[in-house]
């Protein structure tokens, strides 16, 4: 039966401090002894574990509803104090009131005329603020008016009022107890308690020292047994065994009339226990232990801490059949699929009923166990009772199953996943993926994904929940699934594409291979391409034809490459521009993007896939390395290259020397020493450039250079550093500063500011750097470290703000943008109404939707 | 010195009683799920509008070019 579930507002909740009274009306039990067992072990009438504040053990009924174990919710009891203690979550409220108030007749220490005129103020700063903003300008008022000493209303003389931590008040130099403290509480007119922000029904200040102490159910803190049979009882029934029994020798020894030390000592103690029990770490209070020593867990503790009820069992969210592991590479799955290790698989699993057409199957199932993959470790009988497969009950169990019967089945492959990668900013960084339960320990992904993810191989790990019922694999499925995400909101690119070697491997192959038709059926062939009808039945093929051979037969497509060439699509045809970066990569060209909106998105997976593994196997077949080799000059080119450096060192030296000399003009605005910085920059960072430039016209065929070409990875200025030079180090846009001591380092002489002892590394990656140039090297590199590191969490901070800001923001289907509340933030979602992704990068091409829809080419 | 001359002020304008009633009809909206303006907001000063008047304003767009906005006045 689906439960009646009445929805209602809340309209405000009011916080209230529960009163002796309210304490024993609501107590079942009043608690009287600290014994809690008697010799039978069962639990002693008016003790901490008495029958009527709830039962924790099966067989025994609760006697105040009447309810067994499990059933019932428990009751509050209650202890009488011998004498009050303070309550010490209210210690500094308490303080604030004996600021505030008259020692003898409890008025507020404003005059009466005043009170008006501030009442008002007062009220709208607890409503605007907090009850703590209000006691601080109460108190700043009152200081005001003290500087008398005396009370406005009956001129009884104020003492200056003490704390001394954690709750020991002093008027002077008189002590209050605890007795006293309740006794002035007391006095506070409710009127006054008005401008305290307190209502006095809610809130009595004298509730605040406890006479009463409200004593939990037993359900709330339940007592295990160990195997020994002997029981443990909870931490916090020990904190309050200790108040009882304290308490019940306060009493003892004040009715035999013991001396009045005797007493104070004993009070002091039961202060500490009741203290205690509420918050077991104040800084200047020995924490309560257990005879091992370990600390006691008490009230505050379960709240607060990480382990509390806060933070672990409401902010903290745990799931069953989900995994988290390493993650690395498979180029050979699919765009759509994880790979998940067998091991994982044994554990994860997916219900099936058992119907008359999948009994024997899932009987297979239940035969091979949770040991043999692939099992079932579970069957769930029709009246919801779950039972384990295990070797002792495989027979009894594959004896009863029939239709209706649940079977826990291993993860198998095709089944629906999701995984996602944290921090999850995007609705990418969470899709649905087809499993391949696969050897080895780790979670496998094709690398075109990782870009969503915003995943790498250096140790990342990420998570895997396997949705339980039909309806959330299949929602998963549509909604989720890869290839349905391929199209980014944000610009309408495709956020998936090939990576690395794919990339170098298609722009190699396009820009200059030369195949023999068996090599391009071959290497067609190993990236799963069956259909070689388009292949043109040559001798010689060109890399390009090879590629076309992927590519639909109608497609057509217009852009640029990485270069700049223009690339051609016609018919299914690349007749010019290169396969590189700007088109095969992620959220560049607008090449995938047309493939999805002509073709869908299981083909674009599909197709995606294939030009990532056609890459690769050019690469495998052509071969492609990078050594040390690849970054030699030759000498003529190290020659120039000394030449250039030569040539501006000599440049920056003159602009020393003309500065020395007192000739160097100052630029507009700038002091003459601003101006010789910005002089040796930019002559250093021509030396770079240059030499940079002419080591690159002699590098023509290298390896690494073709990644660079090709956008794979890395860049030019990569490929100077290591070859050439590796310039001048920065930090804030200006050369290594030489701080206090005048010079960058000791070795150098002081005021030096000569390009070496400055920060300018003539040496390259490869010819080495010099112990200074390889410290100002490591400056630079510390200070970039320094700033992602603190970057990231900040940049983290300010995207959380803004996605929480506006989570609940969504398009109607009027296309206005509406809050929760259904108020309206845009009347136009963007103010234009475009869904970008299904836009060309922002903008719409009319011509080409008139084009298709009155059929004409261009 | 005014500020609807400053070319980042976007052009203010006040709505009739018909062209306000004709407008919470288009759009199939009540007053309350409108964006709100202040009266004491600069920007309106000039128009001398009232409470629960509707405010048009229409503001370059980056992405639309002009686009049109509606706030009702509250206070
Ligand atoms: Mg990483
Ligand atoms: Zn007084």
């Amino acid at each position: 039966m689906r439960p009646q579930f009445i929805s209602k507002k809340v309209g405000s909740i009011k916080f209230r401090i529960l009163s002796p009274k309210m304490i024993k009306s609501m107590a079942a039990a009043k608690i009287v002894t600290p014994e809690l067992y008697d010799r039978e072990g069962y639990p002693v009438d008016g003790g901490l574990m008495d029958t009527r504040l709830g039962v924790i053990d099966p067989g025994l009924v609760c006697k105040t509803d009447g309810l067994r174990l499990k059933d019932t919710l428990g009751h509050f009891g209650y202890i009488e104090l011998a004498r009050p203690v303070i309550h010490i979550k209210f210690v500094k409220q308490v303080y604030d009131f004996l600021k505030c108030t008259c020692n003898s007749c409890g008025r507020i220490l404003i005059p009466q005329k005043d009170i008006k005129k501030f009442s008002e103020i007062l009220t709208t700063i607890g409503e605007e603020q907090s009850m703590q903003a209000q006691h601080r300008m109460v108190r700043e008022v009152v200081t005001k008016y003290k500087g008398k000493g005396k009370c406005p209303h009956c001129a009884a003389k104020q003492g200056k009022i003490k704390l001394e931590k954690p709750y020991t008040f002093y008027e002077e130099d008189h002590k209050l107890s605890p007795i006293e403290l309740r006794a002035w509480l007391e006095k506070i007119q409710d009127d006054d308690l008005q401008l305290f922000g307190m209502d006095s029904v809610a809130i009595r200040p004298e509730w605040m020292v406890l006479t009463v102490l409200q004593i939990p159910p037993v359900t709330m803190r339940p007592s295990i047994t160990l195997e020994s049979g002997e029981r443990s009882e909870d931490d916090l029934t020990h904190k309050l065994g200790d108040v009882v029994r304290i308490n019940q020798r306060l009493f003892e020894n004040i009715n035999a009339g013991a001396p009045e030390i005797i007493i104070e000592d004993l009070w002091d103690l039961l202060q500490y226990h009741v203290t205690t029990y509420f918050d077991n770490s104040i800084a200047q209070l020995p924490p309560a232990r257990h005879r091992g020593g370990q600390v006691l867990k008490t009230l505050t503790k379960r709240i607060k801490s990480k382990e509390g009820r806060i933070r672990h069992n409401l902010a903290g969210k745990r799931t069953d059949f989900s995994a988290r592991t390493v993650i690395s590479p498979d180029p050979l799955i699919g765009l759509n699929e994880v790979g998940v290790p067998e091991k994982m698989a044994k554990h994860l699993t997916i219900p099936e009923r058992i119907t008359e057409w999948n009994k024997e199957y899932l009987l297979e199932f239940v035969k091979r166990g949770p040991k043999v993959y692939p099992g079932a470790n579970y069957i769930i009988r029709p009246d919801g009772k779950r039972k384990a497969i295990a070797d002792f009950t495989m027979d009894e169990i594959t004896e009863e199953l029939t239709e209706g019967y649940i079977v826990e089945r291993h993860l198998l492959d095709g089944d629906i996943a999701l995984f996602n990668r944290q921090p999850s900013l995007h609705r990418m960084s969470m899709m649905a993926h087809k499993v391949r339960v696969l050897p080895g320990k780790t979670f496998r992904l094709n690398p075109s994904v990782c870009h969503p993810y915003n995943a790498d191989f250096d140790g990342d790990e990420m998570n895997l929940h396997v949705p339980q019922t039909e309806e959330a694999r299949s929602e998963a499925q549509v909604l989720m699934l890869v290839q349905t995400q391929l199209i980014s909101p944000r610009d309408g690119l495709s956020v998936v594409g090939s990576i690395h070697d794919a990339i170098t491997g298609n722009y190699l192959l396009t820009k200059e291979l030369i195949l023999s038709y068996p090599e391009s059926v071959d290497l067609l062939y190993s990236c799963g391409v069956e259909d070689l009808s388009r292949l043109p039945k040559k001798e010689k093929l060109d890399g390009k034809e090879v590629f076309s051979a992927l590519l639909p037969k109608d497609f057509t497509f217009y852009g640029k490459d990485k270069s700049g060439n223009q690339v051609k699509i016609i018919n299914g045809k690349l007749t010019s521009g290169l396969m590189d970066k700007a088109n095969l990569g992620e959220e560049s060209g607008l090449l995938l993007r047309n493939l999805y909106s002509q073709y869908g998105p299981e083909f674009t997976a599909e197709l995606l896939g294939k030009i990532s593994k056609l890459g690769i196997a050019v690469l495998l077949r052509r071969g492609f390395s990078i050594g040390i080799a690849d970054l030699d000059l030759m000498p003529q080119t190290a020659k120039l290259v000394a030449e250039s450096i030569e040539n501006s060192l000599q440049k920056a030296f003159n602009i020393i020397e003309q500065h020395a000399a007192g000739k160097l003009q100052a630029l507009p605005g700038r002091t003459v020493e601003e101006t010789l910085e910005l002089r040796m920059l930019e002559v250093l960072n021509k030396a770079r450039n240059k030499s940079g430039e002419v080591a690159m016209k002699q590098i023509k065929e290298n390896a690494a250079l073709v990644m660079a070409r090709s956008g794979a990875r890395g860049n030019i200025l990569n490929i100077a550093q290591m070859s050439a030079i590796t310039g001048q180090q920065a930090l804030r846009g200006r050369r290594i500063d030489h701080g206090f001591t005048n010079r960058t380092l000791s070795y150098f002489k002081v005021h030096d500011i000569s390009p070496a002892a400055r920060g300018f590394i003539k040496n390259s990656f490869k010819s080495g750097l010099n112990p200074a140039e390889f410290f100002f090297g490591a400056m630079t590199g510390r200070d970039a470290l320094m700033d992602t590191a603190l970057r990231t969490p900040k940049s983290g901070y300010l995207y959380r703000r803004l996605s929480n800001a506006m989570q609940d923001l969504k398009v109607e289907y009027d296309h206005t943008v509406r809050d929760a509340s259904g108020r309206i933030v845009q009347f136009q979602y963007g103010e234009d109404g475009l869904d970008v992704s299904k836009t060309k990068a922002g903008s719409i091409d009319v011509k080409e939707i008139v084009q298709a829809v009155i059929g004409e080419k261009q | 010195m005014s500020i609807k001359k400053h070319n980042l002020v976007p052009k203010h304008t006040l709505l009739t009683d018909k062209q306000k009633e004709k407008l919470l009809a288009d759009l199939h909206v009540t007053i309350k799920e409108l964006p709100k303006i202040r009266l004491s907001d600069s920007a309106i000063q000039p128009l001398e509008a009232k409470s629960n008047d509707i405010i048009k304003i229409s503001r370059e767009s980056r992405s639309a070019g002009n686009s049109v906005y509606y706030r009702i006045v509250i206070e």
